[in-house]
């Protein structure tokens, strides 16, 4: 008989053998009780919430997408997806004016650039923090990413675009909000490390933020309409690059992944080509097609933490293969270990001490292991170390760049 | 009505035959007329056909065109249904679809017959049918919408037999007929054995109802006349999820695998239809030949079924009472059959109710217990057409989860939506109480101590049928040992639930047996390790 022969639905809880592996290792079962656990707020929920949308429970919104129950599911169950995508089904609570800030990278970034001196300044004062805590309920024990006073892309057309052109080859950088708004130096470093590859480096046609932030507040149609935006364009970019390169893993997850699971856009004509740029770097170096050179007296203990949606992606092997790579580098693989920020999950008060105690393991081990600074390929990731560890976090991109001849 | 003279405990008013749904409607309704019951049946309640159907809250729209009759009485008592036992019924409504290859010019008199039994039924635009409920075959050439729903008969029986108990009625579960207690041409009771006890006993009373389903065929030999029964077994696949929220038929003559029914958290595609000899109606096996038949016909009724999982596979057998020689038993008419042995056979004091279908059971129960109550010379007029069962007393899940908890869990909002308003009855108080024993259809310790103490529960399949425990995905994989945990400490018995348990699992494995294969083998593989393997279980 023909049918039935796999029965797979599209509906691919069913594969769920209830194992129950993913409840395992969801970092937020052991530090959050309410929370019920992947397995449970996923596949087993799920039949309920077919049955009627009642049985929504709104006790999901502690999943922090970290996407750790599907790398550990034996089985091939998107069960993140599924929680997030119930969510946006159900969830009838809107996002509040908090989370529209968070959520809103790309906005608030745009504004505060403008001013980044007194936004700086402004955000470390005490009472200002208290009266984030008190109003808005971000937690005032954290401490906020700085604002560049000039955005990547203002630097770039000024100063870097016009000697792109020079270059046979090129790929596209989708640089994201944080190398835009916050630190425009992992951007500058991206540029120096492709263009000693060979590769000229450039912009897609109006960018747009990649969403992550927006489908964790729910904040759908946004991500939607930005999703829609950024496959467009980056379709368009690839007529002349051979790639588009991101360099935070979570921005790249979502372009890859977030876009046709969750929001229904159909990325499959560039997915392909949309990669962070350490995998990229690493298959140059690895086919011998491109070398780099290394200053010869490069000296440093990096330990490298994964982030969870590198761990979905399946590529803390490039990150760690490349710095690994630099003569003068001591190397530690951090133990597997959410450092519990979850993007703008740690920000929000009622929050901040289950992520800080979903991270404790990894804080732990890194002031153990006392490195001179921590490498990881996400943003999220490295306000969350910095602030709970008090060490550095450089992304690999700009410790290639740091380690090359000059 | 206690009748004069009633001295001893095993002394009754009516004694009731089978605790399906008839027999516990009929000993409802005489329980609140009154009268002083004891309602005995050999295994669980719902064993028989009663658990082993559609669950379909028929709207009649099915007999319409072949049975008016039977039509009517469907759509009386489903409106009935939908007020007393709120508890149990999900108001999904029902299409009746026409494929390509079906006559479209059948559905006109369809939605004439229907309107004429009063059912109604209003032709939908097919484009609306499939905006309506996606599943549905998108080549559908006619939608026709009716008042059909699901029910869950499990539950509807468990709220009777509550009720009856707290009218007085006596139950025995796991107790069956060894003989009547005749004098001459007169039943004056029963003798029985009970199965857990090992005790016989005898009990009397001046009216004994056959309502054994087709069990009842043996009944009334035991009595010493014969009803001309035909077992027509029926098969049915469940799926693991729901794939439809409404109804789906084919708008055509009755015929095999036509009817998709959502109900709780699976869907049910069913029938087929074929006689069985009476020694096999024990124990009913699922061929093949009826799995491949129920997936061709069910796909083309929601094409999705073709690549969803099976949980089961089951099959029942329909008490018809045959009036020709139909080799099908598709035409047998599946109206009430009220016997009185007195007038047909000259056996008195023994009546019995058969025929009829889940749908009329409240409709069989009155006119059974009309029938009792002529026997035994009292007026008392039935109300089971008003008074709401246990359970069903007050508004729907959300209302009730919420009165109990503040913020009710989607585990908390399903033990709601199993119970109804006597929720309040199952312990939340303590972090055990609250956890789960079945984790698919989130059934809590509490739940399950609840049913343990109140709901007759002496074993785990018992179990299963009050609260769903192992009837998810998993088929007892995880649950299993913790409810047989649970009711080892009830009973302070760990050696007899250990037995319980392989009864259990093997009973899960008959089901997925006929279906084994892809990820509900993958499942039971994997059960099997966790029991052999982890539990030490072995067969």
């Amino acid at each position: 008989m023909e049918i039935q022969e796999y029965n797979i639905s599209e509906n691919n809880f069913e594969q769920c053998i209830k194992c129950t592996v993913c409840t395992v290792y969801c970092p937020v079962v052991p530090v959050n009780p309410e929370y019920p656990g992947p397995k449970q707020a996923g596949p087993d929920g799920e039949r309920l919430r077919l049955k009627k949308g009642i049985f929504f429970d709104e006790t999901l919104k502690y999943c922090l997408n970290c996407k750790r129950c599907e790398v550990a599911c034996p089985s091939g169950v998107r069960i993140g997806d599924i929680i997030q995508a119930a969510r946006i089904k159900y969830g009838r609570k809107k996002p509040k004016l908090r989370d529209m800030m968070l959520a809103g990278t790309d906005f608030m970034g745009s504004i505060a650039t403008k001013v980044a001196p007194v936004v700086n300044t402004t955000l470390r004062i005490k009472p200002v923090k208290q009266i984030m805590d008190g109003v808005l309920k971000i937690d005032h024990r954290r401490t906020f990413p700085k604002y560049a006073s000039q955005t990547f892309e203002s630097w770039f057309r000024k100063e870097a675009a016009a000697r792109q052109e020079k270059f046979d080859r090129h790929i596209a950088y989708f640089h994201g909000c944080y190398a835009n708004y916050n630190y425009p130096q992992l951007g500058k470093d991206l540029v120096k490390v492709m263009n000693a590859l060979g590769y000229g480096v450039r912009l897609l046609d109006g960018e747009k933020c990649c969403g992550v932030a927006l489908i964790s507040n729910g904040m759908i149609d946004q991500a939607t309409r930005n999703a829609k935006t950024n496959v467009r364009i980056m379709s368009e970019a690839l007529s002349s690059c051979e790639a588009v390169l991101g360099t935070s893993s979570s921005c790249s997850f979502t372009l890859r992944d977030e876009y046709p699971h969750l929001l229904g856009v159909d990325n499959s004509a560039v997915r392909d080509h949309v990669e962070l740029a350490v995998k990229f770097i690493y298959r140059l170096l690895e086919s011998g097609k491109a070398s780099l050179k290394f200053k010869k007296d490069f000296k440093a203990r990096i330990a490298y933490h994964v982030p969870c949606h590198m761990e979905k992606l399946g590529w803390g092997i490039f990150s760690a293969e490349l710095v690994k790579m630099i003569p003068g580098v001591e190397f530690t693989v951090l133990d597997s270990n959410c450092c519990g920020i979850a993007g703008t999950y740690g920000f929000k008060k009622e929050n901040y001490e289950v992520s800080q105690a979903i991270g404790k393991p990894l804080f732990d081990q890194i002031k153990v292991i006392d490195p001179d600074y921590v490498a990881c390929d996400c943003e999220t990731c490295k306000w969350q170390i910095e602030m709970s560890t008090g060490y550095k976090v450089m992304n690999p991109v700009s410790i290639l760049a740091a380690a090359l001849e000059d | 009505m206690v009748q004069h003279g009633i001295k001893n405990d095993n002394e009754f008013d009516v004694i009731i035959i089978g605790g399906g749904i008839t027999g516990a409607g009929t000993a409802r309704d005489c329980a609140l007329r009154g009268l002083k019951v004891l309602l005995v049946e050999r295994n669980d309640i719902a064993t028989g056909a009663t658990g082993r159907n559609h669950g379909l809250l028929h709207s009649g729209a099915r007999y319409a065109v072949t049975d008016q009759e039977s039509a009517r009485e469907c759509i009386e008592e489903n409106m009935i249904l939908r007020k007393i036992a709120r508890h149990c019924v999900e108001e999904t409504d029902g299409f009746f679809i026409t494929l390509p290859e079906d006559d479209l010019d059948y559905q006109a008199k369809f939605v004439q017959s229907c309107n004429s039994a009063g059912i109604k039924a209003e032709i939908i635009d097919p484009k609306e049918a499939i905006r309506l409920e996606p599943s549905v075959n998108p080549s559908i050439t006619g939608a026709v919408r009716v008042p059909d729903g699901s029910v869950d008969p499990f539950r509807l029986t468990s709220a009777n037999i509550t009720d009856a108990k707290l009218h007085g009625a006596k139950v025995m579960v796991y107790t069956e007929l060894i003989s009547f207690i005749k004098e001459g041409d007169t039943v004056r009771g029963v003798k029985v054995h009970n199965r857990i006890t090992g005790e016989d006993m005898e009990f009397y009373a001046p009216v004994t109802v056959n309502a054994g389903g087709i069990w009842g065929h043996a009944i009334a030999e035991k009595a010493g006349t014969t009803i001309n029964m035909f077992p027509a077994k029926g098969a049915l696949l469940i799926f693991g999820h729901r794939v439809n929220n409404i109804v789906l038929n084919r708008c055509r003559k009755p015929a095999n695998a036509d009817i998709l029914v959502p109900g709780d958290t699976v869907c049910v595609i069913g029938t087929t239809s074929s006689r069985v000899p009476f020694d096999e109606v024990d124990d009913m096996k699922v061929t093949p030949d009826e799995v491949d038949l129920l997936l061709t016909e069910g796909a083309k009724l929601a094409p999705a079924l073709a690549s969803t999982r099976i949980l089961r596979a089951y099959a029942g057998v329909r008490p018809l009472v045959s009036a020709d020689n139909d080799p099908s038993g598709r035409n047998i008419s599946r109206g009430i059959v009220l016997l009185d042995h007195e007038t047909r056979d000259g056996i008195k004091g023994f009546i019995s109710i058969t025929g009829g279908k889940l749908m009329t059971y409240r409709l069989m129960a009155e006119w059974a217990a009309d029938a009792v109550c002529k026997k035994l010379g009292t007026d008392k007029k039935c109300q089971t057409m008003d008074i709401p069962l246990p359970g069903s007393k007050s508004e729907g899940v959300e209302e009730i989860s919420r009165k109990i908890w503040a913020h009710p869990t989607a585990s908390q909002k399903a033990t709601a939506g199993r119970h109804g308003d006597l929720t309040v009855r199952v312990p939340s108080e303590d972090e055990l109480d609250t956890s789960l024993v079945c984790e698919c259809e989130e059934v809590s310790v509490g739940e399950v101590k609840y049913a343990i103490n109140e709901l007759d529960v002496h074993n785990l399949v018992d179990l299963r049928r009050r609260t769903r425990v192992g009837m998810g995905t998993c088929q007892g994989e995880l649950c299993a040992c913790r409810a047989a945990g649970l009711l080892a400490r009830a009973r302070n018995c760990a050696e007899g639930e250990r037995n319980d348990l392989k009864r259990f699992l093997n009973e899960r494995w008959k089901g997925i047996y006929p279906v084994g294969w892809g990820d509900a083998l993958r499942e039971s593989e994997y059960s099997q390790w966790v029991y052999s393997g982890v539990c030490g279980l072995e067969k």
